[in-house]
């Protein structure tokens, strides 16, 4: 044959955890900082934990701060999907947030192995100046299910560890933590008072002047039936077409990645008290897939499966789609979908004859998490020196 | 190739005999510019409609891939598929040595030397030319497709029979006829992975090209049609009819007198080196030689050696006293040697008697008393008069009239395709499935009917149009030529040819209509995926199987042994990707009739029977929501007369009631507590499944069951299936003794 024209540029890399694998620069931790306020609100909503955190700081030292560090205890550090910044510019109703760069730092000498993130500000912070900072964070794989093995009467109860005092390598003047919770079941927390606890929520705190590496650790006991739907394995293979399209083929490993389900699977009692029964199963997905999409297929290793639907408009297209079976907890399905897309929606070319593909690296369904994710990329016959340009850190081969 | 060169050449009888008159008179100027000439324009006719056939015969069969999906149907095609799949992964000595553990669990089965590999060598062999040329298709749609493409071969061969049986216009309708009749199509959709979908096409070539060896006493087409039988007995069982059918056809030429030189060269040649070739197939190995089923062959080829020789003596004496006293003695001493032969080798056990299937052949009613497993296969019944409607249509009717045809002009091929459909009609209405054998043939009986009989018919339409147009060639009014005309013939002759023309097209387009409706609303169903219409008129699919077998093959260990009734055996291993205990093939009796009985047992023996056999989940197919009427408990009775007939324990009279099979409140009480009744509506009793029926109202059978309190100890639900088609029970481990 001829010189094999295709050339295959495969992207593979872990979501999780390994953003820390290349640590930047270290730094120490400057003792001239304090978080005059913190608030954090934890939302257990999900599988999928969101922590909002708001933070004012201030430069309480005489020289110039231009990195502000995040401290996260080793426990959660490896279960970190996502850590995000931004600064809030302004006041009240001109209020707007301007992203900051974020990236793992090393510091000799941290206690427990704590880990740390720096916020690079754009302007340092003067001495005696203060900043609001709004941090977003995700954790995944951070409720643990306990019971650990469930019947299919049983609503799945989970446990959420965490600290009450916001773990910090600077002296926190006051904070507060909001843990937001799915429903009011909630089996047991931690006191560590002032503790409050409303409907749905929980509220810990005031604190007030806790030292730097104050910590306290807390457990939250509670029931959370949402979909614990987990990607085990994401093979997402983008082939580019001359012909002005491009074929996206996504092979996906699912399981339910929640408590594992025990003994019988009744299907009388799953039709007919859908309320009681199987509760923490899940049976359908929503894959949200970029708009003009067409040819869309879903299919598994024996066929196409039937139960699925596509709604399209202009801004977005959603392709509803469920598996064979409901997948209680340990149960696994995988499938395929398929789809194609405009080529001009994703290739560009700069003036120097260049072409550049943009396309994400996100998951399509919504509310899951992908622990191992592979993309490849086909380039058209006959394309010459391909390069790619990753935001953080991957593994090209 | 040959054959198209001579219809290029020869040929030209039919279509264009009208126009050497009109060429010269009526042709437009810029039609005599092409320079076609008329046999050109023949050609070219008859390479158009046959090309146009070709492709129907294609797309007839995709009904099931519009209606459904690119999917593989039933049942032994799934096996088909899994040991493509395995050819191609793993190339052709693995597969030939492949010896599966998966399947009848734990014997396990020597797949390479059990199957005939023909189909999936074929397919596989597709796949790599396609490969080769850069197309990556993905073997499963080879094997989808691999069936329509082959129909699509076979109406070449019936175009070439017709042909060589006829002329090339009874070629045509034969292959007309054949690329869209429902008896082929039922076996040949696409999907229908199956040995027969390429049986019939080897099968008509070797008659074809045996023919051809007859009328020419050819040795190389001979060869070819020895070459033709081996692929055919690479592909199907069914070669044994081709084995007995063409030495029955040399001892009838031979009996009528019409034993000719090219018959023995074509027969012997045939006949030697087809057995040679058929030993390579290893699950046929040395049966040429030694089962009873091929023995008939093995005769003939020897009295064709005593014909033979007495020909040459016959040639040597000149005194014709002397030969009759040789003939005798000859005769005697050749009927005498070959008995004597054929006792030895059976009383010695060299030669094995007929098998069951053989049997049940020559006689319908042997499978039903001796061997229940066969009897038990719905394709194994006698056919019922309206499946031959269903399945041949106008042939039935056309099928005396080509005979008639064939007896009018006796030759070696005729008498052959006489042979072939009788024989085939006898065989097709003992079993259903053999209907599809008999189609071949009479496709291209009824297409001598349909085309001698339009023939004729232009014939008279023609001979009219031909003074007509003389006469106006003249100038001379043309009514008063008309008029001159009319009056030398018969009365009303030409108006009843058009007539009865308009009534054969009529008939033809009727055929046409049925057969694109049964293809579509008959034929093309996967039965893997069911459709039904809802309330609304919708379609509701129902793809319970495969929901089942995916739930299988992703959430129970990878070694876990299956147990379910045998039909589901294939699906299970190639969808589910797990063990089964017994499946599709059926070869040990024994092992069926052990499951029969742990499903017609009380569950505790049962228990027993399901350890002894390592069983890990169990699996029925029930349509009691659905109304899905070819359900387990339906087959029940099968099972547990399989089961009776090894293990005597199993009594079917304690099933039933009144000689009546019931699963109501006054079923047997054997029944209602039975394995298989109670893993089918196991909880069925709390549902609902009709307004205005009671709970456990089963709608297969249109009854409220008779227990509605199914306890199991020994087994629990594992899954169900969203419209209960399958059930899957897991066999718990047993209770700590203490």
């Amino acid at each position: 044959m001829e010189a094999m024209l295709r050339l295959r540029l495969a992207l593979g890399f872990l979501l999780l955890a390994h953003l820390l694998l290349l640590a930047g620069s270290s730094s120490h931790p400057s003792q001239d900082l304090q978080i005059i306020n913190a608030e954090r609100r934890i939302d257990l909503t999900s599988h999928i934990v969101r922590v909002y955190l708001t933070l004012k700081v201030e430069n309480t030292g005489t020289s110039q701060a231009s990195e502000i560090l995040l401290a996260f205890p080793p426990t959660q550090v490896d279960h970190l999907a996502l850590v995000k910044a931004a600064v809030v510019v302004g006041k009240r109703k001109k209020k707007s947030y301007s992203p900051l760069d974020v990236k793992p730092t090393e510091v000799p000498e941290a206690p427990n192995e704590t880990k740390y993130f720096s916020v690079s500000l754009i302007n340092p912070l003067n001495a005696g100046e203060s900043v609001s900072l709004e941090v977003l964070y995700i954790l995944t794989h951070s409720l643990e299910p306990f019971p650990s093995e469930i019947s299919q009467s049983e609503s799945q109860l989970v446990y959420y560890h965490d600290s009450a005092i916001m773990l910090s390598p600077y002296s926190v003047k006051k904070q507060m933590t909001f843990i937001k919770t799915p429903s009011t079941k909630v089996e047991s927390f931690t006191r560590v008072e002032p503790t409050e606890r409303g409907n749905t929520e929980l509220k810990y705190g005031p604190y007030e002047d806790h030292h730097p590496y104050s910590f306290s650790p807390i457990i939250i006991h509670f029931e959370n039936n949402n979909p614990f739907a987990v990607v085990e394995e994401l093979t997402r293979e983008v082939e580019i077409s001359h012909w002005g399209s491009i074929q996206v083929t996504e092979k996906y490993k699912l399981a339910h990645g929640g408590a594992q389900h025990k003994g019988v699977f009744s299907r009388v009692d799953y039709q007919s008290k859908p309320s009681i029964s199987g509760v923490s199963s899940f049976k359908h997905l929503l894959a949200r897939l970029p708009p003009r999409v067409h040819s869309v297929y879903y299919r598994d290793g024996i066929g196409n499966i039937s139960s699925s639907h596509l709604r399209t408009d202009s801004r977005k297209s959603e392709l509803e789609i469920q598996p064979r079976y409901p997948l209680f907890g340990g149960w696994k399905a995988t499938f395929i979908i398929g789809y194609g897309l405009p080529l001009q929606d994703f290739l560009f070319e700069s003036p120097d004859g260049k072409r550049y593909l943009n396309f994400t690296f996100g998951c399509p369904l919504l509310d899951t998490v992908v622990d191992k994710l592979t993309i490849k990329v086909v380039l058209p016959e006959g394309s010459k020196g391909p390069s790619a340009m990753v935001l953080f850190w991957w593994n090209s081969t | 190739m040959a054959g198209k060169a001579e219809a290029a050449n020869g040929g030209g009888v039919k279509l264009a005999a009208m126009k050497p008159d009109l060429l010269p008179s009526n042709t437009p100027f810029f039609f005599r510019s092409l320079k076609l000439k008329t046999k050109q324009q023949e050609l070219l006719i008859r390479v158009v409609v046959l090309g146009l056939v070709y492709i129907l015969a294609f797309i007839t069969r995709l009904f099931s891939v519009l209606r459904y999906e690119s999917m593989i149907h039933e049942f032994d095609p799934y096996f088909n598929y899994r040991t493509t799949l395995y050819l191609t992964e793993k190339g052709f000595y693995e597969f030939w040595n492949w010896f599966d553990s998966e399947s009848w669990y734990p014997l396990g089965r020597i797949i390479g030397g059990t199957l005939y590999p023909g189909l999936m060598v074929t397919a596989a062999i597709i796949y790599w030319a396609l490969h080769f040329l850069r197309f990556a298709v993905h073997i499963r749609e080879v094997c989808v497709l691999t069936a329509p493409f082959f129909a699509s071969n076979t109406t070449l061969v019936a175009y070439f029979f017709g042909k060589e049986l006829w002329d090339s216009g009874a070629g045509l309708v034969a292959a007309a006829l054949i690329a869209i009749c429902p008896g082929y199509i039922s076996r040949s959709v696409a999907g229908s992975y199956d040995n027969e979908g390429v049986a019939i096409f080897a099968l008509l070539l070797t008659f074809y090209l045996f023919v051809k060896a007859v009328n020419t006493g050819s040795l190389a087409w001979a060869l070819a049609s020895a070459f033709g039988y081996f692929y055919m007995v690479s592909a199907w069982g069914g070669y044994v009819f081709i084995i007995n059918l063409i030495p029955l056809y040399v001892l009838v030429l031979l009996i009528t007198g019409r034993y000719s030189m090219r018959l023995y060269v074509a027969y012997n040649c045939m006949y030697v080196l087809g057995m040679l070739l058929a030993m390579q197939i290893r699950f046929v190995g040395f049966q040429h030689v030694q089962s009873g089923e091929h023995m008939a062959a093995m005769g003939v080829f020897f009295l064709m050696q005593v014909f033979y020789f007495l020909d040459w003596v016959k040639y040597l004496l000149d005194d014709p006293k002397l030969f009759h006293a040789f003939l005798r003695v000859t005769v005697t001493c050749a009927i005498g040697v070959g008995a004597v032969a054929l006792g030895v080798g059976t009383a010695s056990g060299y030669i094995s008697p007929w098998t069951g299937r053989f049997y049940s052949l020559l006689d319908p009613t042997y499978a039903k008393d001796h061997i229940p497993i066969i009897a038990s296969v719905s394709e194994h019944q006698p056919t019922a008069w309206s499946s031959f409607m269903f399945d041949f249509h106008i042939l039935l009717f056309l099928f005396p009239a080509g005979l008639y045809f064939c007896f009018k002009r006796l030759s070696d091929a005729t008498i052959f395709i006489v042979m072939y459909g009788l024989t085939s009609m006898y065989f097709a209405g003992v079993m259903v499935r053999l209907i599809l054998v008999a189609t071949p043939a009479l496709c291209l009986i009824s297409a001598i009917a349909v085309s001698a009989t339009i023939k004729n018919l232009m014939h008279l339409v023609r001979a009219k149009t031909k003074v007509v147009q003389s006469v106006t060639g003249k100038g001379t009014s043309a009514k008063a030529s008309s008029k001159a005309s009319l009056d030398q013939s018969l009365p009303f002759q030409r108006n009843g040819a058009i007539a009865l023309l308009l009534g054969a097209f009529y008939l033809l387009s009727r055929y046409a209509i049925h057969c694109t409706w049964v293809t579509s609303e008959a034929y093309s169903s996967p039965s893997i995926v069911l459709a039904a219409r809802g309330a609304y008129g919708n379609r509701v699919i129902f793809d319970d199987y495969r929901e089942a077998y995916f739930w299988l093959r992703k959430n129970t260990p990878p070694d876990a042994k299956i147990m379910s009734w045998w039909d589901y055996g294939y699906q299970i291993t190639a969808m589910g990707n797990r063990t089964v205990i017994v499946d599709n093939n059926t070869w040990n009796n024994t092992h069926i009739a052990t499951v029969g009985r742990a499903m017609s047992s009380y569950e505790d023996e049962a228990y027993e029977i399901m350890r002894s056999l390592d069983v890990d989940y169990v699996l029925v197919v029930f349509g009691g929501v659905t109304g899905y009427s070819s359900d387990d408990i339906n087959k029940f009775l099968w099972m547990v007369r399989i089961g009776g007939g090894v293990f005597p324990v199993i009594k079917e009279p304690d099933y039933l009631v009144n000689g009546e099979y019931r699963v109501d409140k006054g079923a047997a009480p054997k029944m209602l507590n039975c394995l298989m009744y109670k893993l089918s509506y196991y909880r069925f009793g709390e549902l609902t499944t009709e307004y205005g029926k009671p709970p456990g109202y089963d709608r297969a059978r249109g009854v409220e069951i008779g227990n509605k309190d199914v306890k199991l100890e020994y087994l629990e639900e594992a899954f169900t299936t969203s419209n209960w088609i399958v059930r899957i029970y897991k066999v718990k481990p047993p209770n700590n003794r203490w």
